[in-house]
């Protein structure tokens, strides 16, 4: 894991500009995974000295939503949906796919490092079930197939 | 965890003013409007079953076992959420309730350690009362599931352990920690089934934010949080309520017992002072009390380089009682004195000053308040009529803008300082003017100081004028108030001083280092902010001009009109647990009880009647007088109760060579401190745990002091008092502290009212208390002053004459730190030490880098009066230029290097300011090599000693 004091610039930076925001903790959690890939513990003492919260306040937000991860991720973030529709179109099988061809569980990182798996619930993609992301981009009518051609793109592209 | 056999009424009370009836179970029941359903069930007698709830904490509405049916109203509502409504009809047990109940407390137990008959909480768990309340019979999901019960124990903290295995996640301990001490250390990591309770970041207590206040362990309804005194001796059987002997709060607790053995300090939720709150020194940190290092065996020696020698009761006092009439009758009858305690209560100091007066036959008493609020007795008494703060510690509660003056109510009242966090979340603005960073400022979840004014230390005349100016010039004085109520003449000469241009934010800016701006900003909002109240503590009295800063606060809060009434006033923070007490009950050299003149000759002839003696009409000594007698050769006796004066006093190489010239020292105290190091005589105290008395608090409170184990010496102080009055040959015969205090409030005006019968009644009375206010007085200078007319004085700025230079380039203030309480005699001798082992010097990044000093190396600190060594802690919270130091550990110092500067008016000795020169060295300094040496080698004495049998 990266030293912290090398990233701290950027968060402190991040808390910077949404100083003045009402209800600010969420875009800078965000602001912060979306730079660094991640929350780094270490910078929840900055976050809660900037917002005048506690750690325990912040520590709470980011344990409660999934989204945020307190770990780096691999180079590549996959999102399956594990939402009704998606379910309904063969998704469980996609989810178990997805996890034997990575050789990993939900919340785990390839050991190559090049991709994290993810479940996410709906990605308003319904008509398109089953649906993915890798990164910020939206895949539907996921297959197995389409799925293994995925991933051999973005680990060429890698 | 709350305490035995003590109704718990699920939600707060409401305060509002109008009344609603409803029917519940068939019965009208008439309460509050905001209340509750389960409070208004609670109040008829009739339980609801319930586990997130209680009353200390808002409505929470998670557990849903409190369920209830509403006539009309769709559905389950939670009770605990659902305000009463006027003609509502609650029906509180049925069996669809029942079922429902019974459906929840199966789910919670299909994840819960079957271990009842050997868990802590047995006979003390309200899981246990509520699963048993509504029946459950089985668990149809059997326990092999997925679950909790591996999850690892948290005994990090040296007090109460964590045991998540237990826990059923109803967020009460984060809850608690929230709204009751406002310091949001626990959280709810995760979500589901994954939700736990989480110090900090998921870390252990003892790494967490968490200042181990206890909130949480009164909160938990389970043996999650339990204290590991519960856990070694069980549960405790029965429990006295009495008053913590720790800070000038006072809080109440239930001292919960196990015959004689204390198992825990539970704060009592009926406490006037503190409803239920508590600290990490008043919940916890008990264990001094039966420390083995109590000395429990009086004990005398010629000299002090002799061995101690163990004594009977008789002996001791017979030996003291002839050393001291020698020497009275060698060198004069004003060559002896005494000393009173701020930590023991009224009745023991009245005796002992009773003792000096009628019994030594002079005026020689003095009191450690000499050294921190002397010159609050001085400056409101001038000003206002009266020695003491104005309010009650609820007031706050109605304040929209709140001064901080030199005091650190977190760590100092840290009880006072949650309610006063409270209020601040509510939204009431914050002045701070302190030289430090302290938590209030920013370092408080959800609270900011609005205005720090982050002053120069010795400056507060210069900045508290400075407020003045702009009140006066701008304006915004309250000329109707001030010319009713107050003295006209002196507040028209007020006003032109203040407004003389020297007095200006500006012209005063450089001198302060308070930016002009944010001194006119403060003063505006104190002065328009609606309720203003100032709350202030030894960072004002102890200067050089702490009496002209007590002045000038006074005048303030007269100029605006923030006097006598809810939510405003002028408050000092008393340091220790009874120094209001001791100053009241006539501690001081020129005053008797309740502040009267000693040459005031109606007074003394009160006095001499009651006393059946003549008594003198001079003042007696100071202590820093007695100080300088002692090495002059005039004062050769003294006795010292419960006071450490050779660790708490400035200066003290000066005072180690004032005692060692007494020809004889008599200590009475629990431990053998470091004033006892140099004594001739040693009678064993008792503590706050072994008498019967009373505190008074910061806030005027009597509050009873309740016995609950025999004195391990077999004496209580007042007793040991009155056996050495009467060897003197001055007779005194009370057979309880309560005829002390009858006695009190027979000589005194503003204690006519008090007794021990009115305060078992009562639980604690606010003085004044007389014939016009029987019930005491929670708010005073209500219709009029205590002297009739408010008087204004003028505060010229006087610079103190311990001055940096390039020699001494630094300036020196001292505090406190939250765990550690005064010279430590009590809180070192407990695991409060985990938490602060050593005093630190605090100094600014920017002056470390200067002096090539790191965090943790050790500093030379010298100034003009000696020098010692402490371990660097580099810290914003200073800055550049002040370092600073607390004084709870002997070997740190700290008053070697303070100074004998002292306030004008009172010699409250200036330990705010001292200049002086750090830097790195390899080993501790001279004095503190020779201190170790001395302290050593009376210890040995001490472990030599020749047992009483012998």
């Amino acid at each position: 894991m990266q030293d912290y004091q090398t990233q701290k610039p950027t968060v402190l930076e991040i808390l910077d500009t949404h100083q003045a925001m009402p209800g600010n903790l969420l875009p800078i959690l965000h602001g912060i995974q979306d730079t660094l890939g991640y929350i780094p513990p270490a910078a929840v003492v900055d976050i809660a000295k900037s917002l005048n919260l506690s750690q325990a306040e912040v520590h709470g937000v980011i344990s409660f939503y999934h989204y945020f991860r307190e770990t780096p991720p691999g180079d590549h973030t996959i999102r399956i949906c594990r939402a009704e529709s998606c379910q309904a179109m063969n998704g469980k099988a996609l989810e178990a796919h997805a996890k034997q061809q990575l050789g990993i569980d939900f919340h785990e990182t390839t050991a190559d490092g090049i991709f994290s798996l993810e479940p996410v619930y709906c990605l308003g993609n319904c008509a398109c079930s089953p649906s993915i992301t890798i990164d910020d981009e939206v895949i539907g009518r996921v297959t197995t197939e389409k799925f293994d051609r995925l991933l051999a793109t973005y680990k060429g592209a890698k | 965890m709350s305490a035995n056999n003590e109704i718990d009424y699920g939600t707060p009370a409401s305060s509002s003013a109008n009344q609603v009836t409803l029917e519940i179970d068939g019965h009208k029941v008439t309460v509050n409007a905001g209340s509750s359903v389960m409070r208004a069930a609670a109040e008829a007698g009739i339980s609801i079953p319930k586990l997130c709830a209680t009353d200390s904490l808002d409505p929470f509405g998670s557990c849903r076992m409190c369920l209830v049916q509403v006539e009309g109203a769709r559905g389950y509502p939670a009770s605990c959420t659902t305000p009463v409504a006027d003609g509502m009809k609650v029906c509180t047990q049925n069996d669809k309730l029942a079922s429902i109940r019974r459906g929840i407390a199966e789910l919670y137990i299909s994840d819960h350690p079957l271990d009842c008959l050997t868990c802590a909480a047995n006979g003390d768990c309200e899981l246990q009362d509520t699963v048993g309340q509504v029946g459950l019979r089985e668990v149809r999901y059997g326990f092999d599931g997925e679950n909790h019960l591996d999850s690892e124990k948290d005994t990090s903290n040296p007090y109460f352990s964590f045991d998540p295995s237990k826990c059923i996640v109803c967020s009460r301990c984060v809850r608690a920690c929230e709204e009751v001490q406002g310091t949001f250390a626990l959280t709810i990591d995760g979500r589901g089934f994954d939700s736990k309770v989480s110090p900090g970041q998921n870390q252990p207590f003892m790494e967490s934010e968490c200042v181990s206040c206890g909130a949480c362990v009164q909160a938990c309804p389970t043996a999650t949080l339990m204290e590991k005194s519960v856990i070694d001796s069980g549960v405790p059987e029965h429990s006295t309520i009495t008053t913590c002997a720790y800070c000038g709060v006072g809080c109440s607790f239930k001292a919960e017992m196990k015959g004689e053995q204390l198992v825990r300090m539970v704060p009592d939720k009926n406490g006037q002072a503190n409803h239920g709150h508590s600290c990490v020194k008043g919940r916890f940190a008990f264990g001094y009390a039966t420390h083995k290092d109590r000395i429990t065996t009086p004990m005398v020696r010629e000299n002090i380089a002799d061995p101690w020698r163990e004594v009977s009761w008789e002996e001791a006092i017979s030996f003291a009682a002839n050393k001291l009439k020698g020497i009275q009758a060698k060198y004069g009858k004003d060559s002896i004195g005494g000393i009173t305690s701020s930590r023991c209560t009224n009745e023991e100091t009245y005796l002992v000053q009773k003792l000096i007066r009628a019994g030594f036959g002079n005026n020689n008493v003095d009191t450690c308040a000499r050294v921190c609020h002397s010159p609050t007795g001085y400056g409101l008494k001038s000003t206002f009529g009266e020695s003491s703060g104005t309010q009650t510690f609820d007031s706050v509660m109605q304040s929209d803008v709140i001064m901080v003056i030199g005091a650190n109510p977190t760590d100092g009242h840290p009880v006072f300082g949650s309610m006063m966090k409270r209020r601040l979340r509510q939204g009431a603005k914050l002045i701070v003017v302190d030289p430090r960073s302290i938590d209030l400022v920013s370092n408080s979840p959800h609270v900011k100081a609005d205005y720090h004014l982050k002053l120069r230390p010795g400056t507060n005349v210069a900045v508290v004028t400075a407020l003045a100016h702009v009140i006066v010039t701008e304006g915004l004085a309250d000329e109707k108030f001030a010319l009713e109520r107050c003295d006209v003449e002196s507040f028209t000469k007020w006003k032109t001083f203040v407004a003389l241009p020297q007095h200006s934010p500006e012209a005063v800016a450089e001198l302060t280092g308070v930016p002009a701006e944010t001194m006119r900003a403060a003063a505006r909002l104190y002065a328009t902010g609606g309720n203003g109240a100032i709350y202030y503590g030894l960072g004002v009295t102890e200067h050089s001009q702490g009496s002209t800063t007590v002045i000038g606060i006074a005048n303030l809060a007269m100029a605006t009109g923030n006097i006598g009434r809810d939510g405003v006033g002028v408050n000092p923070l008393r340091g220790q647990n009874n120094v209001q007490g001791s100053c009241d009950m006539g501690s001081f050299p020129h005053e008797f009880v309740g502040y009267r003149h000693v040459s005031d000759s109606q007074t003394r002839v009160q006095f001499e009647s009651a006393w059946n003696v003549a008594l003198s009409s001079e003042p007696g000594l100071r202590i820093p007088n007695m100080f300088a007698a002692a090495i002059d050769g005039s004062f050769k006796g003294l006795y010292v109760q419960g006071e450490d004066i050779a660790q708490s006093d400035p200066d003290i190489t000066h005072v180690h060579h004032a005692l060692r010239e007494l020809e004889c020292l008599v200590v009475q105290d629990i431990f053998l401190n470091e004033t006892a190091k140099f004594a001739h005589v040693f009678l064993p105290g008792s503590s706050f745990l072994e008498k019967n008395g009373t505190f008074t608090n910061a806030e005027r409170r009597i509050s009873p002091v309740r016995k609950v184990m025999t004195p391990l010496g077999g004496k209580e102080d007042w007793e040991v008092t009155q056996d050495l009055s009467n060897a003197l040959g001055y007779p005194m015969n009370y057979s309880h502290p309560s005829e002390i205090m009858d006695e009190i409030a027979a000589l005194t005006p503003q204690f006519a009212g008090v007794s021990y019968e009115k305060i078992d009644e009562m639980g604690s009375i606010q003085w004044p208390c007389n014939e016009e206010t029987p019930d005491g007085t929670p708010i005073m200078h209500a219709e009029q002053f205590v002297r009739g007319k408010g008087r204004f004085m003028l505060t010229e700025y006087v610079a103190t004459e311990e001055r940096t230079s390039s020699k001494y380039p630094l300036i020196l203030t001292t505090g406190r730190i939250l765990s550690q309480y005064n010279v430590g005699a009590q809180t070192r001798r407990t695991e409060n030490v985990a938490w602060h082992e050593e005093d630190r010097l605090e100094l600014h990044p920017h002056d470390a880098e200067v002096l090539g000093i790191s965090d943790g190396d050790w500093c030379g600190v010298k100034s003009r009066s000696g020098e010692t060594v402490l371990r660097a802690l580099i810290t914003d919270r200073m800055q550049p230029g002040v370092v600073y130091t607390t004084f709870h550990f002997p070997h740190s110092g700290a008053n070697v290097i303070t100074t004998d500067n002292s306030d004008w008016a009172t010699n409250c000795p200036e330990y705010k300011v001292t200049a002086v020169h750090v830097a790195k060295v390899a080993q501790t300094s001279a004095w503190q090599q020779e201190y170790q040496d001395f302290s050593d080698n009376q210890l040995a004495l001490l472990e030599n000693r020749i047992a009483v049998n012998e």
